[in-house]
């Protein structure tokens, strides 16, 4: 027994080291599988508050770009709001009984990386509200991300330079489509692959969400084609596509609620569990 | 004397990691760089204190990284590792005798100091981007990387501990 306790007192450290190193390891490949990372994440409450601190600071010295981002974006809402009118002046439709699928609601991206091979963004709302995991985020540019950790008060987003990201995304010309991917080498290009050979590609065709998921809808910008080459085995095509967005640069964003995500899960677990 | 020094190292260790979080995480020099120097921490703890608590608070820095950048448990793998071999890499680059004398790194001659914080700030690079990257086929970013960040880092760290060295 005595030897047994002097061969631990001798090896304290080793065993410490051995138990904290394999713990930390544990934790590493946790976050490979999606959204499993239950505490070691940013949406937490300290490192949450204080990110938002650090937000409310830095903030101020982007408020004139910002300021012109949103000045665009009004234009465009405005110029389609006038095209609307036109069409429906002869109709008098009570807007309020509208349907929509979708719901937008904004945050505030309080933390950004987009330098490593898994980036993640923190956004300044969570479950007070009424975000859940699995909602789409984007900018008035183009797509930024999944929802994929969630607190109180703030969420983490898994963002497209992720190499756990895939994307469903279709050329918005043929609606040929494939999946969106990231091979870790510009924060500015991701690539889409698995687009059929006789897909018709021109440099600078504009690709969009492809709608085939619940989280996105159909149309949502992403970026252009920069260049393409055939994949080795002559069967699909691989995109490199030049983002809308700056991905180094996000300050406001839209989270996209699916008002009906749990019908068509729900639908479609069925389905599985009947055959 | 003896509660200073705790004092100062408690200081030390929140300190380095708000300047890693807020100003070196977003350096991001052409695109992917990134210094590191919350191991400065790790480096200058006393040669001859306790190594199972140098162990553990090194587990700690590197989780309090892992929480503010998203990245699971890497920082910390990282991080208890140097702790543990530190060490080791001592009697390599100071001779047998470090753990007698109780000088401080910075009054060392700049050989013996840079053999020690390149082989400290290369160990720690190399177990955080194989963890990071995780992946064959990013064989060449993974090299890149660690070259790179452990260049970067070992400069940073240096000037650092010249700056604030007591004369």
């Amino acid at each position: 027994m005595q030897q047994i306790l002097y061969f631990f007192i001798r090896n304290k450290n080793f065993l410490l080291f051995i138990l904290l190193f394999s713990f930390s390891i544990f934790l590493t490949i946790q976050t490979h599988s999606y959204h499993k990372n239950k505490f070691i994440n940013s949406s937490n409450y300290i490192s949450g508050s204080i990110y938002s601190i650090k937000s409310s600071i830095t903030s101020y010295f982007s408020l004139k770009k910002e300021n012109t981002i949103l000045l665009e974006e009004n234009t465009r809402i405005r110029k389609k709001l006038e095209s609307y009118k036109n069409k429906i002046t002869n109709y008098n439709i009570d807007t309020a009984f509208v349907y929509s699928k979708y719901y937008f609601s904004y945050a505030k991206v309080i933390n950004n990386s987009y330098s490593k091979t898994k980036n993640k963004l923190t956004i300044n709302k969570g479950i007070n509200d009424s975000l859940k995991t699995d909602m789409g985020v984007v900018t008035s540019k183009g797509i930024v991300g999944i929802i994929d950790n969630i607190s109180k008060k703030y969420a983490t987003v898994q963002s497209i330079l992720n190499t756990n990201s895939q994307i469903n995304a279709k050329l918005k010309n043929s609606k040929h489509f494939g999946s969106l991917i990231w091979n870790t080498v510009d924060p500015n290009i991701v690539q889409l692959i698995d687009i059929p050979r006789l897909a018709p590609v021109k440099i600078g065709d504009t690709i969009t969400t492809g709608g085939k998921s619940t989280i996105f809808p159909e149309g949502i910008l992403i970026g252009e084609v920069k260049d393409f080459t055939l994949t080795q085995d002559k069967n699909s095509k691989y995109l490199n596509i030049k983002l809308f967005n700056d991905m180094t640069n996000l300050e406001h964003i839209h989270i996209i609620t699916n008002l009906d995500a749990n019908e068509i899960i729900n639908l479609e677990k069925e389905t599985r569990d009947v055959k | 004397m003896l509660n200073n020094l705790i004092f100062v190292n408690i200081t030390r260790f929140f300190l380095l990691i708000l300047v890693q979080v807020f100003i070196f995480n977003h350096i991001n020099l052409f695109g992917y760089v990134n210094p590191y120097l919350y191991i400065l921490f790790i480096i200058i703890y006393p040669f001859t204190a306790n190594k199972s608590l140098l162990i553990f608070s090194s587990f700690l820095l590197g989780l309090f990284i892992d929480v503010f950048s998203d990245s699971g448990g890497i920082h910390a793998a990282a991080s208890v590792f140097i702790a543990f071999i530190r060490p080791v890499i001592l009697k390599y680059s100071f001779g047998i005798s470090y753990e007698y004398n109780t000088i401080k790194i910075s009054s060392k001659d700049y050989l013996k100091q840079m053999i020690y914080v390149g082989s400290m700030v290369f160990l720690h690079h190399f177990i955080l981007f194989a963890l990071e990257i995780f992946n064959i086929n990013h064989f060449l970013l993974f090299l890149n990387s660690v070259l790179f960040s452990s260049i970067f880092s070992i400069v940073i760290i240096l000037c650092t501990i010249t700056l604030f060295s007591k004369k």
